[in-house]
């Protein structure tokens, strides 16, 4: 991706990633700041008499990090909670594993675990 | 290897997540003597706010949880100088749910890191730490074999090299030996030059970038908007790439470090242009 996909798409992308936040903090993402930053940004430069305006790329290209910014944490976090956010299983669960159970011993191991 | 060698050899102290309130009680489950330990990982501090707002102070913009103020880990009060940055250091902090993630909030860890500059480190000795990158740059060290890779080096690492050479009309070149490429010492004065024309806040942002992705060419890249953080990222890990290609992924570390070395990087450029830009909005009259 040596280039920029086109406003609409990071925009687009953008808003459904605001929406993953704001479906956690459980109130509607039309009330959230960055929301509203990010509308009045992308309309304020939308309409440019130049051709070849850098402000727009530069807005651009901030949009698209701020989007893989996001995306990224999203990811990072789902994939350590899989894999990397649970402790070790005890030893009960352990041999639950293979369907044994640990033995009761009433009067103790008579040695330290 | 190459890559994971140079970590050995530069190895920062990592960027520990700051938090504003005393660090969670926690850690590895206490046991009583005499019973099994396993290990848990440590609790975290619970969500303790509802809403997330910023307002507007006399040294910047702060955030408010619930009618706190938010504040740095040494207790300073926790101002940045744009809007744009404070609006998402907000949106970071509400986007904590249940309980509080503090290695999920990039941004925040940065500005935690300029305003209490725990290193104490000034701005001469930050540009001089990002310079002395270059001589170990990632694009400039080359492998002999397999063939594979140095062609995929060739082909990928070169236009980063002419271009940063045109663009700042120095010299760098790459090189196959252990001892690396021979900058010459106008090339360090050229980039000496042109980081100190950033202020505090953006080079801290420029430093830490080139500290995650170990290049201070694919950094100048992604500051100058040349490359989009995905490329960057993706050519600061070719070998990486080169091998998951020949040998397979493996989910839960490849993606793992491919996704964190991504928020990193995109965090640090985003802080970086947001803290050093001012933009104004000039309204022109159609004229019919």
């Amino acid at each position: 991706m040596a280039s920029l996909r086109s406003p609409l798409r990071t925009l687009q992308s953008l808003l459904r990633e605001l929406r993953y936040v704001s479906a956690q903090a459980g109130r509607p993402y039309r009330d959230m700041a960055a929301y509203q930053h990010l509308r009045e940004a992308f309309r304020a430069h939308r309409i440019t008499s130049e051709k070849l305006c850098r402000a727009q790329h530069e807005l651009h290209f901030q949009a698209a990090t701020y989007l893989c910014l996001l995306r990224s944490v999203r990811e990072h976090l789902a994939l350590h909670q899989e894999y990397h956010a649970k402790g070790e299983r005890s030893t009960e669960e352990a041999a639950g594993l293979v369907g044994l159970k640990l033995p009761q011993q009433p009067g103790g191991k008579g040695w330290d675990p | 290897m190459w890559r994971s060698c140079r970590r050995l050899f530069y190895a920062r102290p990592p960027q520990t997540p700051w938090l504003c309130l005393t660090p969670p009680v926690g850690g590895p489950s206490l046991s009583l003597p005499g019973t099994a330990r396993t290990y848990t990982p440590p609790t975290e501090r619970k969500r303790f706010y509802q809403n997330v707002s910023i307002s507007q102070g006399e040294g910047g913009f702060e955030i408010n949880l619930d009618n706190r103020k938010l504040k740095t880990p040494q207790a300073k009060l926790f101002t940045v100088p744009s809007e744009a940055l404070a609006i998402a250091v907000a949106t970071e902090w509400d986007s904590q749910q249940d309980t509080i993630k503090s290695y999920t909030m990039h941004l925040t860890t940065l500005c935690n890191t300029v305003l209490d500059n725990p290193s104490q480190r000034n701005k001469d000795q930050l540009i001089r730490a990002a310079v002395k990158f270059l001589e170990t740059d990632t694009v400039c060290y080359r492998v002999e074999e397999p063939a594979g890779l140095v062609e995929l080096q060739k082909n990928e690492w070169d236009p980063m090299i002419e271009w940063a050479e045109k663009r700042y009309n120095v010299e760098i070149g790459s090189s196959t030996s252990i001892m690396g490429p021979n900058i010459p010492a106008r090339t360090k004065d050229t980039f000496t030059s042109h980081l100190a024309s950033y202020n505090m806040w953006a080079l801290q942002g420029i430093e830490y970038v080139i500290t995650q992705l170990k290049s201070l060419i694919l950094s100048m890249g992604l500051i100058d908007r040349h490359i989009p953080v995905e490329k960057a990222v993706q050519l600061s890990r070719l070998e990486e790439e080169y091998q998951i290609q020949r040998w397979g992924n493996v989910e839960w570390a490849h993606d793992y470090d491919l996704y964190e070395l991504r928020a990193r990087t995109a965090a640090g450029t985003l802080f970086a242009h947001l803290c050093s830009e001012s933009s104004t909005v000039k309204h022109k009259l159609l004229q019919d």
